[in-house]
């Protein structure tokens, strides 16, 4: 059944991962609910970009600790994707005549969801992931795909030759057509990483899904299945440049260092920007209240805190409370933690409401530990205390109270 | 017996008193008045009607409402954007002769097919110069039980005779009931100042607002409050929550500053009671390498390099690089350029300090910048 408006391009987001590798940070929500840079969280960012590039249908695909994502996105009103005719919405697996399914892979997941996508009737689908920071214009993207009549047009970035095994490396001739592809290569020969955006003609994304679907041994992925049967078909697959700043924030130390991005003033990513607004869903609070004890420098803080102590090159999330003496270094504090009298954290994560109790330690700086392999963020996750006097090693991560 | 918060209307006087800062409200309503970093004056009334389970509020304009109107929008973020009650708007309208009304009966009776219309057994009429966290609930019920036929919002202290004059003073009897009430009496010490929020039956709103256009009032202070201060059963509820009234530019500024004291803020931001207000998402506030900022409130969407003690500072606010800001208030939007020294400022939206300005007002009189000005 096609809906009343027929929709040029729907997005679609894959927001279903666990995240394992944030450990106790996503050990009850789904990464892409994942506190990010002091007000959002980093779904923000891919459902942010939509609204901005023109796009105002989107289907996000959760399956993984869903609940906080659901009540996070709700109507879709904080990123005006609440609308009579499209607007976002929340797509988990259900039950069919057929029989029911988890997704069981990025491919899976759309194919799941092709009744969603034909009720709009699109011309192009956008395929997003929920774990990536970066401000980007689908629009042009989309420009771009049209002019080359592509059948799917991947977004790529130049990654440096070191890091380029941790990505699906493409091969492209001058003109952008792509005409290899190499997931997660031991020995990569090119740096053009895929950054995970797909944009598709509908009909060819639903042919090769069903295709996909059918063939008993594929992975239903679209890396390691859609991508090469694309090329083995030489369909048009096009790369599209983005030079703008991009961060996977899967692992502690990328979504420590994409947060510190934000502070670091070399660094490309303006959130200031009035006509790129990154929008979050508020949380009601008063204005930060900055304590006549207070010593804050080089960093971000919001709406709702309280500080008495001192702040250095760390984000500070809304409503956390900083006592008179705390020390917070190279850090990030998650909404509603509480950094109780002369505690100190360095180089840490503090998960959401929890609470650091007097002169505790949580973490530390690198040049204090002799071994540097035993060196790296500590972690406290959501909802936890940390007892008075106790000290939370470099690169522990705690997921339960101590 | 509990009342049904769903019956009773909320009835806002957005324009109200608003003569006591004629400065900041030249081109705004008295609602419309920014306040404490990222409010403006309404969204205390707003919220607590809102957060009082009330669903229905109707906010009475007068003049130069277009910023409120843009505040309040649909009135989703106080969770007011209803199929059944939600917010109205109450422009002047057309069949007062004098052509803008004169008081608050005035401004009512301009909306009484409105009021008429409404299924609310009771109102309660509040304005926008008290900034507090108040729970209707209690002084609903607490007006039923007494079976009064009006029920005064009250705090009873120590008033200078600046407040006290630009208050109105009740006095009641042994049972509780008001006997006297002076309109901005010149006095001090110890008294009972109306907080200008009043509760009472729909039905007896519309009867005193005809009665009162027949016979040609006006006030509802004058006209109903003391005239028929024998007549009617007109009784107070004490309020002993946390306040300001503004009733000067320093008041005004004091109730901004007071709230930098953590104590006083927690008083009036409760958690389960917040106060809304619009959203601009803004980024969070950048602090830079070497500010130094102390004893302050700051909103969003800030840009911090140079000092800052002892001030307010609104959403969007820019201060450069070796500025110092003391004592002031800084509105929304506003730059502060490098190395400008200012004291005891109270700067409106969108106002411009050149680099190496030097501004200063007292305590006793804060210089005001108005609107959009470049100095």
């Amino acid at each position: 059944m096609t809906m009343f408006n027929k929709k040029e391009c729907v997005a679609m987001l894959l927001a279903g991962g666990q995240g394992s590798r944030l450990y106790a940070l996503t050990q009850s929500v789904a990464k892409p609910a994942v506190p990010f840079g002091a007000k959002y969280r980093i779904i923000d960012f891919p459902l942010s970009n939509c609204i901005n590039s023109g796009i105002d249908t989107v289907g996000v695909l959760t399956q993984y600790q869903p609940l906080v994502l659901n009540e996070y996105i709700g109507n879709g009103q904080p990123w005006d994707l609440d609308r009579i005719h499209g607007g976002v919405h929340v797509l988990p697996p259900y039950q069919k005549a057929s029989g029911s399914d988890w997704y069981s892979g990025t491919a899976n997941a759309i194919y799941q969801n092709i009744s969603f996508m034909d009720r709009y009737d699109p011309e192009y689908v956008i395929i997003l992931s929920g774990d990536h920071i970066y401000k980007m214009d689908y629009d042009k993207m989309l420009t771009y795909h049209k002019q080359n009549n592509a059948a799917c047009t991947i977004a790529v970035i130049d990654v440096p030759l070191e890091e380029a095994s941790r990505f699906g490396i493409m091969f492209a001739r001058d003109d952008g057509e792509i005409y290899d592809f190499v997931e997660k290569p031991k020995e990569p020969k090119s740096t053009l990483a895929s950054m995970g955006i797909y944009i598709f003609t509908y009909s060819k994304l639903k042919e090769y899904l069903i295709a996909n679907e059918n063939d008993k041994d594929a992975t239903k992925d679209f890396g390691n299945n859609i991508i090469p049967a694309l090329l083995a078909n030489n369909e048009r697959v096009w790369a599209y440049r983005f030079d703008g700043y991009w961060k996977d924030v899967g692992t502690i130390d990328s979504l420590w260092e994409a947060n510190m991005d934000l502070i670091n003033p070399k660094i490309p990513i303006d959130l200031y920007d009035p006509d790129w607004k990154i929008y979050s869903r508020n949380p009601v609070m008063p204005p930060q209240s900055i304590g006549k004890n207070a010593a804050v420098q080089n960093s971000v803080v919001t709406e709702g805190c309280y500080i008495d102590g001192s702040v250095e090159f760390s984000m500070i999330s809304n409503g956390v409370t900083i006592e008179e003496g705390a020390i917070v270094l190279d850090s990030i504090l998650m909404p509603g933690c509480v950094i109780k009298k002369n505690a100190k954290i360095e180089y840490a994560i503090v998960g959401e409401n929890s609470v650091i109790e007097e002169n505790a330690q949580v973490g530390s700086r690198p040049e204090n530990v002799e071994n540097r392999d035993e060196w790296g963020i500590a972690v406290v996750g959501h909802n936890l205390t940390v007892s008075s006097g106790s000290y939370i090693k470099p690169k522990q991560i705690i997921s339960q109270s101590i | 017996m509990a009342v049904n918060m769903g019956n009773v209307m909320g009835i806002i006087f957005a324009n109200m008193n608003e003569s006591v800062i004629n400065e900041i409200t030249k081109n705004r309503t008295m609602g419309s008045v920014l306040f404490g970093g990222r409010y403006r004056l309404i969204d205390f009334p707003l919220s607590n009607m809102a957060n009082s389970g009330v669903d229905e509020v109707a906010v009475i304009t007068k003049e130069n409402y277009q910023s409120l109107l843009d505040h309040l929008g649909s009135a989703r973020e106080w969770d007011l954007a209803r199929k059944k009650g939600g917010l109205h708007i109450l422009p002047p309208f057309g069949h007062v002769e004098a052509g803008l009304y004169r008081g608050r009966l005035e401004a009512l009776y301009g909306g009484i097919s409105f009021l008429k219309a409404s299924r609310a057994d009771y109102v309660i009429l509040a304005d926008c110069d008290v900034v507090a966290n108040v729970d209707f609930k209690p002084i609903v019920n607490a007006h039923v039980d007494s079976g009064a036929d009006i029920t005064i919002v009250t705090h009873t202290g120590l008033y200078t005779n600046e407040e006290a004059s630009s208050s109105t003073i009740i006095q009641t009897d042994e049972s509780g009931r008001v006997c006297d009430v002076l309109h901005k009496p010149n006095m001090a010490g110890e008294c009972t100042a109306c907080l200008n929020m009043f509760v009472m039956k729909m039905e007896f709103l519309i009867q005193l607002l005809e009665d009162g256009n027949a016979r040609g009032y006006f006030s509802f202070e004058r006209d109903v409050l003391q005239r028929k201060v024998n007549e009617l059963n007109i009784r107070t509820y004490e309020y002993d929550g946390y306040f300001s009234k503004i009733h000067d530019m320093r008041s005004f500024v004091k109730a901004n500053t007071d709230l930098i004291d953590p104590e006083n803020a927690k008083k009036l931001y409760l958690q389960d009671r917040p106060i809304y207000t619009k959203i601009r998402d803004n980024a969070p506030s950048k602090y830079d390498l070497n500010c130094i900022v102390k004893s302050s409130l700051i909103a969003d969407g800030c840009i911090i390099e140079g000092e800052v003690e002892n001030s307010v500072i609104f959403r969007g606010v820019k201060i450069g690089k070796g500025a110092k800001v003391k004592n002031s208030i800084l509105m929304q939007d506003t730059v502060i350029g490098d190395n400008a020294v200012i004291n005891n400022i109270v700067a409106d939206k969108d106002v411009t300090v050149a680099d190496n300005r030097m501004l200063s007002g007292s305590e006793e009189f804060p210089l005001y910048i108005g609107k959009g000005a470049s100095v």
